[in-house]
Formats: C-alpha cells, sequence, structure tokens
C-alpha cells in the first residue's frame, strides 16, 4: 500500500504579518518557513506510523512549489518517508495545486492521499477535496484517526457538532487533523539519511489557475482596552448591551 | 442563477444557513441575477428558504442524502447547477462545505474563495475578500473563472429576514453505488449547542483555571448568556476539555459576536484564531498579559474571584430584559 503526503510550507506560527509591493505580496523578510502543523503533526506522522507497523510500504512525499520549498520537504523527509516529489510551479489557486498533484498521484498509483486540515497561510481547507474530485475517489475530511487493515479505512471525523466513525475502502483521500499522531522531533539519523533520499522535481501540468490573490490588508488595531475591576461587572454588562452591542 | 447550498441537519436549517441564503440573495441582486437554494435530503419547510431571500428551492428528498457523503453531495450540487446554469455557488464554510464545495468547484472548473467574509466587488471583475494567516490578515481574492464558487464564514454577513416564502421544486438526482462509499459505522452528535464556528457568544478558557474541575464557573458563566464554549491549546493537550473546543492558529478559527477569555494568556497563536471576534473581554490575573493588548474589555483578577461576579451580572441583565 502506497501514501502520498500532500506537504505545504507556511510561515511560522509566530511570524507577525507583513506586506510590501503596495500590500501585493508577503514580506518574506525574517519570515521563518515550516511545514504546515497540519501536514507534519498530523498527516506525516500517521503515514509513517502505517509504514513503520508493516500497512504501508511506501511513503511519498509531494509539494507544489518552487525551489525555496526544499528546504521544508527536506526537513519533511527528515522525520521519515521514502523520497519526495517538487512540482515546480509557484500558485496560491487551490485548483491548479489539486490539479498537480491529482495528476501526479494518477499517474503514479497511490492507495492513499493524506493532506492536512487546512495550510495556516491560506486558511482554504480546500485541496485535499480537490484532489479526491479529480481523481473521482472518496473523500473524508477532518479526520482525528486512521486505521487501515485488508485494505479497508476507518477513519474517525469531525463532523458539524459532533464526530463519526466511517469506513471506506481504498483507494481515498484524507484530511488530517489533530489526533492523528503526536507530533515527533526529526532525529540526526533521519537528518542525514534526508540529505541522500530522492527528491524528484516535475514540471507542472499547465492547469489553468482560476483565482488569483489581488491584494492583502491587515485587520484594523484595537481602540485600546478599557479596564474595570472585579466590583464593577455590572458595569461591564452595561457596556457590552450599550456600546459594544452584543449582549 | 446564483445557487445556495442549504444544509440542513436531522432535516432543520441553521442560522448559518440562513445566512448564507441572505448572502446569496444579495449577490444575486448585485449580478441582476436571482437567488435559488438546493436542499439535500429529507427536511421540513424548505420554503421557508423564501424568507431569506430565495425564489426557488431545489429539494432532493433522497434519504439516501440526510448524512454527509461528499461525493454525492458534489454530484447533486453540480448537476442541478448545470441545469439551471448557475454563475455563483454560495456555501457556509463549516465542516460540510469544506468537504463539498472544493468538489464542486474542481468538477466546475469554477474558482474557489473559501472563507468569505464580505459580498464580492463586481466593480472590476469579481473579487471577494476572505481571512488567510489565520486570521492575521485578509487577501483579496479574485475569481477569473465564468463560474464562481464561494464559501462564507459564519457570523461575516448577517441574516436578512423578510416574509416572503419560496416556491418548491422536488429534484430527482439519479446515483451509483460508489457515490456512497463512506459508510457511517457510529455518529455522536451533541444537540443543543451551537457549534463555536457559529457561535456569537464564546467563553473560552485557558491554563489559568488551573484544572478540568475548575470548568464549572466557565459552564455557569457560558449558561447565563447562552454561550459555547472554547479553550486554548494547552487545556485541549492536556485533555481538560475535548479537541473541538480548542480555537487558534492550529484549532478552530472563530469570529463571535463576544469572546470571554478567562486565564488565556494571548498568544499569538491563541490571537490568530479569535482576533476576527467583534469585542473581546480577557480576564487574567497578570497585568501584563499580552491578550489586554488585543482586547475591548479587560478586568485584572483571579478567574475564581471575577467570573461568578461576571454570571450573576448577566443573570440580573438577563432577568431583567425578560421582566
Ligand atoms: C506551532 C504552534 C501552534 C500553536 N497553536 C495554538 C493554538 O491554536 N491555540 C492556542 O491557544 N495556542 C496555540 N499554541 C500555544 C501558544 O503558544 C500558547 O502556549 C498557549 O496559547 C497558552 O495557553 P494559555 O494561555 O491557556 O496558557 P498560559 O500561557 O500558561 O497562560 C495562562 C494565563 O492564565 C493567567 N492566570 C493564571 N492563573 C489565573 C487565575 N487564577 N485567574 C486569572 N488568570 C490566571 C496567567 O496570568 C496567564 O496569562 C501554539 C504554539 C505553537 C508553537
Ligand atoms: N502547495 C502545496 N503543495 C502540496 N500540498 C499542499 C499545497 N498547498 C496545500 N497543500 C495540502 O493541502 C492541505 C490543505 O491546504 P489548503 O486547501 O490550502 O488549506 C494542506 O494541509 C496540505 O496538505
Amino acid at each position: 500500500m502506497k501514501i502520498l503526503v500532500c506537504i505545504t510550507k507556511s510561515p511560522d506560527t509566530t511570524t507577525k504579518i507583513a506586506f510590501t509591493d503596495n500590500d501585493t505580496k508577503l514580506n518574506e523578510a525574517g519570515v521563518q518557513w515550516i511545514i504546515n502543523p497540519y501536514d507534519e503533526w498530523y498527516a506525516l506522522v500517521r503515514a509513517l506510523e502505517l509504514k513503520e507497523a508493516g500497512i504501508a510500504t511506501a511513503v511519498h512525499l509531494i509539494t507544489v512549489g518552487k525551489a525555496d520549498a526544499e528546504p521544508v520537504i527536506r526537513k519533511a523527509l527528515a522525520l521519515g518517508g521514502d523520497e519526495a516529489i517538487r512540482i515546480d510551479a509557484d500558485s496560491n489557486d487551490s485548483y491548479f495545486i489539486a490539479s498537480q498533484i491529482a495528476g501526479y498521484a494518477k499517474a503514479n498509483g497511490y492507495d492513499l492521499v493524506l493532506t492536512g486540515k487546512e495550510s495556516i497561510d491560506y486558511n482554504n481547507a480546500s485541496i485535499g477535496a480537490m484532489i479526491a474530485e479529480l481523481m473521482d475517489l472518496p473523500y473524508i475530511t477532518h479526520a482525528s484517526k486512521l486505521d487501515i487493515a485488508g485494505g479497508v479505512a476507518t477513519v474517525n471525523r469531525e463532523i458539524e457538532g459532533g464526530e463519526e466513525t466511517n469506513t471506506c475502502n481504498l483507494p481515498l483521500v484524507i484530511s488530517c487533523q489533530k489526533g492523528m499522531a503526536e507530533a515527533r522531533i526529526p532525529n540526526m539519523r533521519g537528518i542525514m539519511a534526508a540529505r541522500t533520499k530522492p527528491l524528484k522535481i516535475e514540471a507542472s501540468n499547465g492547469s489553468s489557475e482560476l483565482t488569483a490573490i489581488r491584494s492583502y490588508e491587515l485587520p484594523p488595531q484595537k481602540q485600546g482596552v478599557k479596564m474595570l475591576t472585579a466590583e464593577q461587572m455590572d458595569e461591564l454588562v452595561h457596556l457590552l448591551h450599550t456600546e459594544a452591542k452584543v449582549v | 442563477m446564483v445557487l445556495v447550498f442549504a444544509e440542513q441537519q436531522k432535516g432543520l436549517f441553521k442560522k448559518a444557513t440562513f445566512e448564507a441564503v441572505s448572502y446569496g440573495a444579495a449577490v444575486a441582486s448585485q449580478t441582476g441575477t436571482t437567488c435559488a437554494a438546493i436542499v439535500l435530503g429529507e427536511a421540513s419547510d424548505a420554503a421557508q428558504l423564501g424568507a431569506y431571500g430565495a425564489t426557488t428551492v431545489f429539494h432532493v428528498t433522497d434519504s439516501k442524502l440526510n448524512n454527509l457523503e461528499a461525493k454525492a453531495y458534489a454530484k447533486a450540487i453540480t448537476s442541478i447547477a448545470g441545469e439551471h446554469n448557475a454563475s455563483v455557488l454560495i456555501f457556509s464554510n463549516n465542516n460540510t462545505a469544506k468537504a463539498v464545495a472544493p468538489r464542486v468547484a474542481a468538477r466546475l472548473q469554477a474558482g474557489l474563495v473559501a472563507g468569505a467574509i464580505a459580498l464580492p466587488d463586481t466593480s472590476n471583475g469579481f473579487v471577494v475578500k476572505k481571512s488567510v494567516f489565520s486570521g492575521k490578515a485578509f487577501a483579496f481574492v479574485e475569481v477569473k473563472s465564468a463560474t464562481k464558487v464561494i464559501s462564507l464564514t459564519p457570523n461575516a454577513y448577517g441574516v436578512n429576514k423578510t416574509d416572503s416564502s419560496a416556491r418548491v421544486e422536488q429534484k430527482t438526482v439519479s446515483f451509483s453505488d460508489s457515490d456512497f462509499a463512506v459508510k457511517v459505522t457510529n455518529s455522536n452528535t451533541v444537540t443543543g449547542i451551537v457549534p463555536l464556528g457559529e457561535a456569537e457568544l464564546v467563553v473560552s478558557g485557558g491554563r489559568g483555571l488551573k484544572g478540568p474541575e475548575n470548568w464549572g464557573i466557565l459552564e455557569d458563566l457560558a449558561a447565563s448568556i447562552g454561550a459555547t464554549l472554547a479553550c486554548s491549546r494547552p487545556v485541549a493537550d492536556a485533555h481538560w476539555r475535548p479537541h473541538h473546543e480548542h480555537v487558534g492558529q492550529t484549532g478552530g478559527t472563530i469570529r463571535p459576536n463576544l469572546y470571554v477569555a478567562v486565564g488565556i494568556s494571548g498568544a499569538i497563536q491563541h490571537l490568530a484564531g479569535v482576533n476576527s471576534s467583534k469585542t473581546i473581554v480577557v480576564i487574567n490575573k497578570d497585568p501584563e498579559a499580552p491578550f489586554f493588548k488585543a482586547a475591548d474589555y479587560g478586568v485584572i483578577g483571579d478567574a475564581f474571584d471575577v467570573v461568578p461576579k461576571l454570571t450573576e451580572a448577566f443573570k440580573k441583565f438577563k432577568a431583567s430584559q425578560n421582566s
């Protein structure tokens, strides 16, 4: 059973976001790039566990990005995985990215495609579902538990207002979130091994981009906090009612 | 035509659905067309969606659609969208939409804006504002394809209600077995609580509460105004509270009208999930807690002292309103 794990890079979670070029580009000065947390902590680690348990035979990583995505994909390889593929393209259109991944996955025969729940930069939570549609496969979102036996996946997923247990035959696409696995730290052996693991670069398939980000904007600054004491709770409620108008 | 996916749960519609229909009606009038809604699965009173601006409701009453199956939902929605030449499709951006809207978009080769927070700007192209970087910024996304899909963030637009009613048109869609490949073997849903993503009022607790046994004071506070509970990540990691209550960069992103943060320091990753809240109240015993900088109202004090007093004040307020 072969698993393909989708990996994207995202700014470290402590990054203060700022823009340049007339607010059309992220200001990358000083930005530390990390593996998107959902891809790393949940999708990748669960895939590795399935391989260690002898259930998966191969774990491949794929990213759609330019050369600046390589440090992050190497870092992912240091955690584990047999090889990585980088589709050489720069886009933040979900359809474009999903088409690249679906195209590669179809051509190379995977039984399971794992994505993170969402990318913490563009927050679309869309790419997994698009990959599934383009591959005509079933899709389970927000999975918090995944087991595989005899070609059948058993998955817990978060639904609106609750949780469900699902079963589905492979092949399948799943988006992963908290609960799937525990975060790991790469060790020295993994880091050394990652240097020599294959990182294939493939050209993009030229699919169209259906959206484009025109510009960015930062949220307005807060006006300043109004402080009250524990003895002024009636006053606070009054302000919430008359000033903030939220109760 | 603008087509809105009107999600039902156990036959009923939620506020977020009415909001999506209201938004769809506004997009329709902006683009000079009509708004229709689509309901999948058994639901009573689909005609009520007319009150929010849908002139027609396409209802596929097939009971196989009572539970979410992304593939079948996408098939039904795209087939009706195709039949009626829908130019814009609208979803409410929750877990269901995240499974279905991208599939629909991919099938129709339509550009998708997931997490929209305002009406499209059609003065020069078709540009939709959405949250990015987990609430730390907004992006203006141009949709270049002829057909467009927008998934609207709950609580971002509001509900417009009139007393119109919609014409309900029954529809059938033919499915194959492979559309229902995912089998539900167990389902556990909480009823009676507004899901966090849609909640207008949220009470949230952090490590300052010291342990799960102390959540009673927050539950009382939440109950006094009908708020939904949330928590910081370490609280969920320590299993003091269930994972789905965790908000922040790696948890849920919410935008309630009121967010009351108790014993939460206000780390950047936590703020990322909540800083779009309309009003933020912070209760913390440390005057230096960073959260005060992001707050509208702050109370320096011990949660175990302040929270019960706030609960009493809310109760008094509610009682005075009802009398
Ligand atoms: C990659 C990454 C992702 C992360 N994602 C998230 C996320 O999604 N969500 C999230 O929340 N965090 C996230 N974090 C963690 C974040 O950095 C903080 O560690 C976390 O938010 C702190 O939680 P806290 O405020 O509950 O606890 P603490 O930081 O321990 O703060 C407790 C607060 O309670 C106050 N306090 C103590 N006792 C009392 C009392 N009796 N009464 C009143 N106040 C009291 C203290 O003054 C303090 O301010 C992430 C971290 C990383 C590295
Ligand atoms: N450029 C990319 N390359 C590979 N995988 C990606 C890329 N962008 C997003 N993904 C995957 O899709 C998931 C959801 O991303 P998104 O739809 O952008 O929120 C992420 O958690 C990744 O697993």
